[in-house]
């Protein structure tokens, strides 16, 4: 699966989608792979403030847990409630359905920091995980 | 040696297929200077013959619960194991496999946990258990630790009459963790005194723990305890070091108690000098991913069939590391099954009885004893299967007394109550004839 | 499954058998009681109505038969040392002699309450007084703990007491060094005692070099903990030096003692440098695992640390045996009264039974065993460290991933075979492991059966991979929905209402 164009990344495979001000998170295709079945996933409240890279939460699957870092300065405007009743959205529809957060962007040059599809899809290349 | 089946010949083969001459070239990493040059000391081997010899004799020099009348309880009770309990769980089958990590071929570990964890949520009134912890004392100062984690706050309640070394045990744990602790008295009924709970609590509070029979055999009044608990948005832990009293008294689940902690170890496994025992750990489903320990959870495999599994594993340390719930892996598994063995033996009616047999015949006690003369009941209020007694004569002096009449008349309670140094804790329970109880009350009373 | 007549696995005599709620019939019993002999008060008239339950709704009502049926089958289908062989890396499932059972459930010891008088516990204390000076010897530390419940609780107990240690100096210190190899326990009991893990890499030979950790020791690294021989069932070579490092600034050097099977009576902890190590009695000294308990994790240590250890200890004054609670810079306790005695009792048996020449044939013969097998499988599974292993070898999944098969379908695999799994995918630090733990209660033929199983998987990984894919294909159930089971969570029977 090719890596989506239109979106940023972080070193840590979540994407980032900026509408406006605001921008959409979720963790990518290869990140759900890796993971396996994804059985919980615990999301922040609504409010919170968060910085570039920090973590937000936690994606569980069966015998895995990963942090998930948040790709830009902001604070919480939305949570994916879904991902409580059904967390296989992750790995069905990452891109899509399987959006986690929603963020109010305050530091638009940090976006600057992150990768590009391009460059995301050499990282992944290096781990050996593009196809 | 009986338990190496390799005989020299053997090894002579395989040094030979790995191309060395001798097993001291396998441990040629091991630096010289710390080689060992001296036998181990440790004794000879014996022969199984001298080492039952040997075992046996040094098992001689105990008092036990067959040969002396044991009114001791404080934490470890003296309950009636039924044969059959003992039976299974030195089958092979149950005593020597692994922890049940590959599902496909532990099927028998795993269902039984699974119905323990239903057990132990069917006597406390609770929605989930896990799968054992070490035993009461570790297992309530595993709940402070949790109800710390999930209210965020770091002052901790406790009551004086929840059992020493539970409290003792939880300071030690939580101390590591900038966690502080107050204590509430008892009233002269026996029972935590509700006026100091409320003034004690606040929003700084992560959870009350109290226990239920308390160490005096009180019997709490919980209900109450929870709603005050809750007004200050913290937890109630409720610890139950005698879990044979849940067979008629109220659960802690329906007295809306959050985290619920027990010592296992009366329902059927024996006293042990103290353990191997069997902690108890319960919560609320809403609780679930903050818990400690193994669980054991219901799925199907690929053609459907129901089977059960270790599950929630991210909670734990292989996992989680440094972030999870506890450090805990090996817990009680075998002791547990004991317990569930015991608690589908024994059945509703079973518990109940049981129970009643220890409410009345510790209240035939209470009542005869009391009017010993030189000997008082220290409190007033309700209790199951122990009681305090106040003594004109020093507790110490009494028991010993009482030792030379092969009867272990109970525990002097100033060891750790100095408020109580003139008490002593006398607990009574189905294994007690009125035999033994008129014995003890004669020998108190100084006759022959 | 073809040509597998002479293998070990087989189906057998299973029986189905449901959840014990779903069986019984009211009325029916299993117990018996002796009638009362004292007056037969209602429980309302002790004790307020309000505080009493209604039943106990759920538990089922069976006879003793049902019980005895319902246990038993269930049992079957449990894999165990009895039934054969766990190569389990770094559980050292060894035999559990019968002789020990029949000891710890002599009343003396198993009908003894903690709290009866000293006097009258003579046997207890010295039994447990006389393990600390065994297990003190074989560790060569000075005295021993025998309070903690299992390995985790001992590490818990260990770093505790080098907290405290510190904290008397001053400064508890806020950093506790691991490296990658180290068990999940270890990371987590640091954590539980408010530390920051600091990992080390291992180096190239697969062992932890000093250069690694003199660049991360400071003086605000309370310990290293170490695992020798480590994960990787090897020794670790530079421990001694390493020790140095951490001693020079002050830190302790904590050794998980999950390995100590493969140096027993040849090499003693004590003597690499070590202050504090646990020692696991339900690996090393036989105490039957029971499907995951009861353990017991005793920490032995040197004398530096001993004023810190839970109250009481066991002390020797002329004859007598006591338990000493004046202790004041004691940690306090990890538990209520003592120990998990009746473990004590199991492993003091073993080893009068083992005595020092069997101690010490034990570790050699486990090392040797583990050697045959890395042998033996050399070539037929890949080997990232190709050297004389200690008493386990770690193998990858690296030459059979090329037919899409991996580590998980191996291990599926060898329970066909009739064998149960290695451990898998631990050491983390090793991508896909198989780490494999004979110890030296394995013959040499059982061992030549598990290679020839091995071989044998290999060879469908290349010529039939499917079938590994879906094992295992002769237990009961087969492999479990462990998706299903996390996210749809259903830990307990409940009554239909």
């Amino acid at each position: 699966m090719s890596v989506p164009e239109g979106l940023k990344y972080t070193r840590e495979h979540e994407w980032i989608k900026v509408e406006g001000n605001k921008g959409r998170v979720g963790i990518t295709h290869y990140a759900q792979d890796q993971l396996g079945d994804v059985v919980f996933v615990e999301l922040p409240k609504k409010g919170r403030k968060l910085r570039q890279m920090e973590s937000f939460g936690v994606v569980e699957s069966v015998k895995a847990v990963s942090d998930l870092f948040c790709p830009v300065t902001g604070e919480v405007a939305e949570v994916n409630g879904e991902l409580e009743r059904k967390p296989e959205l992750v790995n069905a529809d990452p891109y899509g359905a399987g959006w986690m957060l929603v963020i109010k962007i305050t530091q638009v040059k940090e976006l600057d920091n992150l990768l590009s599809p391009s460059q995301y899809a050499a990282l992944l290349k290096q781990a050996g995980g593009g196809h | 040696m009986r338990y190496i089946p390799n005989t020299d010949a053997d090894c002579r083969a395989m040094l030979q297929a790995i191309g060395v001459r001798s097993v001291e070239e396998l441990f040629a990493d091991v630096p010289p200077a710390v080689r060992l040059k001296r036998p181990l000391k440790v004794p000879p081997a014996m022969a199984e013959s001298d080492v039952a010899r040997h075992l046996r004799a040094l098992a001689a020099k105990n008092a036990d619960a067959d040969r002396y009348a044991m009114f001791l309880g404080a934490g470890c009770y003296n309950h009636f194991s039924p044969a059959i309990v003992n039976h299974l769980v030195l089958r092979g089958e149950f005593l020597t496999p692994y922890t049940p990590y590959q599902p496909e071929v532990s099927q028998g570990t795993l269902q039984a946990l699974f119905e323990y964890q239903t057990l132990v949520c069917l006597l406390t009134g609770m929605e989930v258990s896990n799968a054992s912890m070490y035993e009461g004392a570790s297992a309530t100062a595993e709940a402070v630790l949790m109800a710390h984690r999930v209210t965020g706050r770091t002052e901790i309640v406790m009551a004086r009459a929840v059992h020493p070394d539970y409290r003792t045990v939880a300071r030690t744990y939580a101390s590591q963790l900038g966690v502080s602790f107050r204590e509430v008295p008892f009233t002269e009924a026996g029972v935590t005194d509700f006026a100091q709970v409320r003034k004690a609590l606040n929003e700084r509070v992560a959870c009350l723990v109290v226990q239920s029979p308390n160490f005096f055999g009180g019997v709490e009044d919980l209900a109450p305890l929870a709603e005050a608990a809750h007004a200050v948005g913290a937890l109630l832990v409720v610890a139950v070091a005698e879990p044979i009293a849940l067979g008629i008294l109220k659960p802690p689940g329906e007295c809306r108690a959050d985290i619920v902690t027990a010592e296992g170890q009366g329902l059927g496994t024996g006293l042990n000098f103290g353990g191997p025992a069997l902690g108890f750990f319960a919560t609320r489903d809403k609780f679930i991913r903050h818990m400690p320990g193994r669980l054991v959870g219901e799925t199907v495999d690929r053609e459907g069939r129901t089977g059960y599994v270790l599950t929630l594993a991210t909670r734990e340390q292989h996992i989680r590391r440094e972030k999870a719930t506890s450090n805990i892996c090996t817990s009680e598994s075998l002791i547990g099954l004991m317990a569930t063995i015991y608690m589908v033996t024994m059945g509703p009616t079973g518990l109940r009885d049981v129970a009643l047999l220890n409410l009345r015949k510790a209240a035939y006690a209470k009542e005869r004893l009391a009017k010993v003369r030189g000997v008082g009941l220290r409190f007033s209020g309700p209790t199951f299967n122990e009681f305090v007694l106040r003594t004109r004569k020093k507790p110490g002096e009494v028991l010993t007394s009482l030792l030379k009449r092969q009867i272990i008349g109970g525990l002097d309670l100033g060891r750790f109550y100095p408020e109580l140094k003139d008490c002593l804790l006398v607990c009574v329970t189905e294994q007690n004839s009125r035999d033994e109880i008129d014995a003890l009350a004669k020998a108190l009373g100084g006759g022959r | 499954m073809s040509g597998t007549e002479k293998t070990v696995g087989t189906r057998g005599l299973i029986l189905n058998e449901p959840l014990v709620f779903e069986q019984g019939s009211p009325g029916r019993t299993a117990y018996s009681l002796p009638p009362s002999d004292v007056p037969e008060r209602k429980a309302e008239a002790l004790i307020p109505k309000r505080l009493l339950r209604d039943g106990i709704p759920g538990l089922p009502e069976l006879s003793e038969v049902d019980v005895m049926r319902h246990f038993t089958r269930i049992s079957q289908w449990n894999y165990c040392v009895d039934l054969g062989f766990y190569p389990l890396g770094s559980c050292t499932m060894k035999y559990n002699p019968r002789i020990n059972e029949d000891m710890a459930r002599i009343p003396g010891f198993a009908k003894a309450h903690p709290y009866q008088p000293e006097e009258v516990s003579q046997g207890a204390l010295q039994l447990m007084w006389e393990l600390e000076q065994y297990l003190a010897d074989v560790s060569g530390m000075d005295r021993v703990t025998l309070q903690p419940s299992a390995g985790a609780h001992g590490e818990l107990t260990g770093v505790m007491m080098i907290r405290s240690y510190h904290a008397s100096r001053g400064n508890p210190r806020s950093k506790i060094l691991i490296p990658d190899s180290a068990h999940g326990t270890n990371p987590a009991s640091s954590a539980l005692c408010g530390y920051k893990v600091v990992p080390v890499k291992e180096g190239p030979r697969g062992v932890v070099e000093p250069k690694a950790v003199a660049e991360v020791m400071d003086d605000e690294v309370a310990a290293i903990m170490v695992t020798n021989p480590n994960t990787l069932g090897l020794f670790e070579d530079r421990i001694i030096e390493v020790a140095k490092i951490v001693h020079a600034k002050g830190g302790q050097v904590y050794c998980d003692g999950a390995n100590l099977n493969s140096v027993m009576g040849v090499s003693r902890p004590g003597d690499w440098g070590v202050d504090v190590i646990q020692i696991n009695l339900h690996k090393t000294f036989s105490q039957p695992h029971g499907g995951g308990g009861p353990g017991a994790g005793p920490v032995a240590l040197k004398k530096h640390l001993a004023p810190f250890m839970p109250v009481p200890t066991v002390e020797k004054q002329g004859n007598r045996f006591l338990l000493d609670y004046k202790r004041p810079k004691s940690i306090g306790k990890v538990r209520a009264f003592y120990a998990s005695f009746g473990v004590m009792v199991r492993s003091y048996t073993y080893i009068r039974s083992m005595g020092p020449a069997g101690l010490r044939r034990a570790a050699e013969v486990a090392v040797l065993n583990a050697n045959y097998i890395l042998s033996q499988l050399k070539g037929v599974y890949h080997l990232p460290y190709d050297r004389h292993c200690m008493h386990e070898c770690v193998f990858t999944d690296a030459l059979q991933a090329r037919h899409d098969i991996h580590t998980l379908d191996i291990a599926k695999r060898l329970i066909d075979y009739g064998f149960h799994p290695p451990t898998i995918y631990f050491p983390l630090i090793v991508k896909g492991a198989l780490m494999i733990e004979p110890t030296e209660t394995e013959s040499k033929e059982t061992i030549d059966q598990f290679v020839a199983a091995m071989k044998r998987i290999a060879q469908e990984a290349q010529e039939n991979p499917e079938l590994l894919r879906l094992a295992p294909h002769n237990p009961r159930v087969t492999r479990m929905n462990e998706t299903k089971a996390a996210r749809e969570p259903k830990l307990r029977w409940r009554p239909v209402s």
